[in-house]
């Protein structure tokens, strides 16, 4: 999993409507990318619904969070109408897992990314990371205050 | 401008104050969502247990766009009374269809509660401040999901209904 201090990763991916998204586009605001393993797998519903939850809170922090999956545009665009999801979900399907690779985040044996996040600074740099211990977990809202409320 | 109320880590709260809290026995504190099926399975096996049960509000909108309005509706009958909180919190769990407004004004008066109170107190701002303030305490002790429990030993891993059985016998 990358580590804070590295320099996240630049990214360019397709969102829910297929429009680009890129890392560049969050400059000077903090990016919180969820990775997770498939759309409409049972322990991912709960995550993301968790996320949206409290979106709120998190941008009244000066953060932003988008979800980050091997799954196509198309599927995050069904996902996010099924949950009720304004966060947005990119796709980083072409190449399969490359943008979760760069972040140490993809499971070559299963195809799919980790549930894990990274919380990247206004300056582009990694300020937290977190992968959870197995695929069952949930890595929990709390964590994500934790690192925004630190300073980081 | 006032600070943002924190969100980081903290161990949920100790009953106390208008929590809801029924019974007697070892405590147990519950995390539920009204809509949840795994959470009704649960509460079945759980709710008479010889426990001291504290339940709070986990409603996930997203997932259950019915859900905040029943949690909602929870509220306003604890307004008149604890007893109409917890006859509605049980019916609610027990049948969770026959849960839109029809239904749940039906729940409402069979219970004897005042239809119009309720009415106006299920969309106030002091009753969704109530389920949003045992939200956040659930996010901040880490509850992710779906019927989530802490009792004295922490939070409740695996499974909830045995873990809770366990703790009622004394193991």
């Amino acid at each position: 999993m990358i580590a804070p201090g590295a320099q996240a990763p630049d990214f360019t991916l397709p969102d829910q409507d297929g429009n680009e998204v890129s890392l560049s586009d969050y400059a000077g605001r903090k990016l919180i990318l969820a990775f997770y393993p498939l759309d409409f797998s049972p322990v991912c519903t709960d995550q993301l619904s968790i996320y949206q939850e409290v979106l709120g809170e998190i941008e009244e922090r000066g953060g932003a969070i988008a979800g980050v999956s091997v799954d196509s545009a198309f599927c995050h665009a069904a996902f996010r109408e099924k949950l009720g999801l304004t966060i947005p979900l990119l796709a980083d399907f072409h190449p399969k897992g490359a943008v979760c690779d760069a972040y140490g985040a993809f499971l070559p044996d299963y195809g799919t990314s980790n549930r894990s996040l990274v919380l990247i600074g206004e300056d582009g740099a990694v300020a937290w990371s977190y992968a959870a211990p197995t695929p069952m977990e949930i890595p929990g809202a709390n964590l994500i205050f934790d690192a925004l409320d630190s300073g980081a | 401008m006032t600070e943002p109320a924190s969100l980081g880590s903290a161990p949920p709260p100790e009953p106390a104050g208008d929590d809801h809290v029924r019974g007697a026995g070892p405590e147990a504190l519950v995390y539920l969502d009204l809509g949840c099926p795994r959470c009704a399975g649960t509460w079945a096996e759980v709710a008479f247990l010889p426990l001291r049960i504290c339940v709070r509000h986990f409603p996930l909108a997203a997932k259950r766009p019915r859900s905040p309005a029943l949690h909602a509706a929870t509220e306003a009958a604890a307004l008149q009374s604890e007893d109409g909180f917890w006859g509605l919190w049980d019916s609610l769990l027990a049948d969770r269809s026959h849960v839109d407004d029809p239904h749940l004004w039906e729940r409402v008066e069979r219970l004897g509660l005042d239809l119009d109170r309720f009415e106006s107190d299920r969309r106030s701002p002091a009753v969704a401040a109530r389920v949003r303030r045992d939200f956040v305490s659930g996010i901040r002790a880490g509850v992710t999901g779906t019927p989530s429990a802490f009792t004295a030993s922490g939070p409740v891993e695996g499974d909830l209904a045995a873990a809770l059985a366990a703790l009622a016998e004394g193991r």
